[in-house]
Order: structure tokens, then C-alpha cells, then sequence
């Protein structure tokens, strides 16, 4: 009887450890050589055959087709850089210079990587789009209603993230610092 | 109470192997992956253009509005493929997806160096048997080895302002990917 309910217990704590940690790791998302600058990542590897299984998983299960390694690298930011998840009924304050790249864009996404719908059709910028200052920085308001200047709308989704793309761009899986990389800081204002 | 414990510390080890067996095995499994969602509408060896993204219409998570997008469903088990495309004003790229999704290789217009982005993709067999005089007067031209029969060539050009998009479509409209006669 000892035997039977050992056992039994055993199954239980494997299938919901294993479940639950695959179910995690794949919804959560997990960053194994991931570059992390500010409250920007990227897992240039995932964009080439040396993708991890982890990666290798997620993309089979959302569909997402990753940027190859040939093409460009893609920057996905979920928070801002004090960490709170960004808010579309909030002011959100992109500023600051990206790396080297011929082209690159920006796009807001729902969390699970559809456009979110607005009244301006606007869904993000490119980088021949923007209004920038003299020494080439720019400034980018996401909110949920018009702004002066390169406003991203936000639609007023709850919950959003930002995917910065480098088309043509050095950036790889050899780069790592802040000062080879410098990506835009990500700052919540008020909130309507 | 140390039985209890063993018994709880075999459930730890067996639930990270379970983990582990789930992770590299879900590819295999998943049946909503880019290729079985572009399935319907892409035949297969030839160029098809993908829908703009739209909030409501979304075929793939993650799209790039910003560029004009097609894709080319292939299968070389007849025959290597040939993919011509064009290059638009700004920038064009071509990607290969393996059958799972894996970007395997891409290769942009700068790179490509030329007008017009020409490529052969093949099989590490049909590379193998291709004859060897070919291989060498054929020295510029660009062979691609695709890890698997099957799988996606997406090729993508950006419109950097929304008014370019009609011309970076016209653009993909005239790429081709075809099976070499042999």
C-alpha cells in the first residue's frame, strides 16, 4: 500500500513539475544568450541554426517566423527600464539614439504579437519616419490619445510590447555591452 | 519520513526529464507552426504574397508592417528550386525557414551585392550530385543547402514610408521561385 502511494506521488509531483516548468519556460519566455540592454533583449542566435530548444519550441508553438541572422536583429521590450510592464493607458517615453543599422523599425504588439487597433492606423515607426532632434536623438511618446511630435497610440490596450528590429546591422551574437549597443530608454509618465 | 522524501526527490527527477522530453519534443508535435498555418493558402514552389498585417488579420505573430512580405512554400524532393527576386529601393531580404521554422539562412540586397537577389536551393544530396564542371564555371553563382525537403523562403521589402508599400509589393510581385529542370 506504502508502495502504491509512494509511487503515485511520485507521478504526481513529475507530471506537474515537468508540465508546469515546460507550460512556464514557453509562455514566460526564457533568455539563453540573450543580449539584454536596458529594458530591451535579443537572442541573436535564435535567428540562425544554433537556436535553443527552448526558442526552438516557442517558435513551433506561436508560429513566429524569428529574423534570420542575415537579415537583421529584433529587440523586444515587455517593460520599461524600472521593470513595471508597459501600460497602454499610460504615457510611455521611448528617447535616445538605437545601434548601428541601415534601416530599422519599431512596432507595438499585444502581448501576443497582433497589432493593436487605433484610430491613426499607426502601428509603429521606421527609422526614415521619425522626427528627430539636432544630434540625430529622438523622441517617441506611446500613449493612448494624440501627442505632439512621433506618437506611437497605444489604442489603450492594457498590457503591450515594443519590438525594435536592426535591418543591415552589426549587432550579433558577439555583442554584448551597453556602449557597442545604445538602445533607447524606455520611461512611463502619467497615466490617464 | 526519509521513504516520503525519496519518493518526493524521485518525482523531482523524473518531473525534469518530463520538462526536458516536452521541450524537444513539442516542434515535432506542434501542428500550429508557420508552415502548417501558410499551408492553405501558399501552393507549393511559387511565390505567394502574404496579406498586410491587420489587428484583426494576423496569419503570423510578430509581422513587420513596415515591409511588403511574400513566401515561397518549397519542396525539393523533384527537383533544386531557383528563386529569383528583385530588388526594391530601400531593402529587400531573403530568409529560409526549415519545415520547423528554424531560420537556417537570409541574405539581404546589399550582401547579394546586385540588381537582382539569384539563388539555387538544394539539398546536401542534390549538391552532392550536382557534376563537378557545373560547380566550377557556375562559380558566382549562389547555392543555398537546405537542411530539410521541405520548408519557407520568406522574402521581404521595405517601405520605408507608408507611400512606398504599393511599389515595394510591385517589387515582390516579380520574384519567382521555380524547380530547375534537370
Amino acid at each position: 500500500m506504502k508502495l502504491l502511494f509512494g509511487s503515485f506521488l511520485t507521478i504526481l509531483v513529475a507530471a506537474a513539475l515537468g508540465l508546469g516548468a515546460t507550460w512556464f519556460a514557453l509562455t514566460r519566455g526564457t533568455a539563453f544568450g540573450a543580449v539584454q540592454i536596458g529594458a530591451w533583449s535579443a537572442s541573436p542566435r535564435s535567428g540562425s541554426v544554433d537556436i535553443d530548444p527552448y526558442a526552438r519550441a516557442g517558435i513551433a508553438r506561436t508560429g513566429q517566423l524569428p529574423v534570420g541572422l542575415g537579415d537583421g536583429v529584433a529587440f523586444l521590450a515587455r517593460n520599461d527600464d524600472t521593470g513595471r510592464p508597459l501600460d497602454g493607458r499610460c504615457d510611455v517615453v521611448l528617447r535616445g539614439t538605437t545601434p548601428a543599422a541601415r534601416f530599422w523599425t519599431l512596432t507595438l504588439y499585444d502581448p501576443a504579437g497582433r497589432l493593436v487597433a487605433n484610430s491613426a492606423n499607426r502601428y509603429g515607426f521606421t527609422s526614415q519616419e521619425l522626427v528627430r532632434a539636432a544630434d540625430g536623438t529622438f523622441e517617441i511618446v506611446a500613449a493612448p490619445r494624440a501627442r505632439a511630435g512621433n506618437w506611437l497610440p497605444t489604442g489603450g490596450a492594457e498590457h503591450y510590447v515594443l519590438m525594435l528590429r536592426l535591418y543591415d546591422t552589426p549587432v550579433g551574437v558577439a555583442t554584448g555591452a551597453n556602449r557597442e549597443a545604445p538602445m533607447p530608454a524606455v520611461v512611463a509618465r502619467a497615466c490617464t | 519520513m526519509i521513504r516520503w522524501l525519496m519518493w518526493l526527490m524521485g518525482g523531482i527527477v523524473l518531473g525534469g526529464m518530463v520538462h526536458l522530453a516536452t521541450v524537444l519534443a513539442l516542434p515535432t508535435t506542434a501542428t500550429r507552426d508557420a508552415y502548417s498555418r501558410l499551408a492553405p493558402m501558399a501552393a507549393v514552389n511559387t511565390v505567394v504574397p502574404l496579406p498586410e498585417p491587420a489587428p484583426a488579420t494576423a496569419l503570423l505573430p510578430f509581422t513587420d508592417p513596415a515591409f511588403a512580405a511574400a513566401v515561397c512554400r518549397y519542396d525539393l524532393t523533384a527537383a533544386p528550386l531557383k528563386l529569383t527576386a528583385p530588388v526594391s529601393q530601400a531593402y529587400t531580404s531573403v530568409s529560409f525557414y526549415t519545415r520547423k521554422g528554424i531560420a537556417y539562412y537570409a541574405i539581404n540586397d546589399r550582401a547579394a551585392g546586385r540588381r537582382v537577389i539569384e539563388l539555387d536551393l538544394m539539398t546536401a544530396e542534390q549538391h552532392a550530385d550536382m557534376p563537378e564542371e557545373e560547380d566550377v564555371t557556375a562559380a558566382d553563382r549562389l547555392i543555398v543547402e537546405s537542411p530539410t525537403p521541405t520548408g519557407l523562403i520568406v522574402l521581404k521589402a521595405l517601405a520605408a514610408e507608408p507611400g512606398q508599400m504599393p511599389a515595394a509589393r510591385r517589387t515582390l510581385a516579380a520574384a519567382r521561385c521555380r524547380p530547375q529542370p534537370q
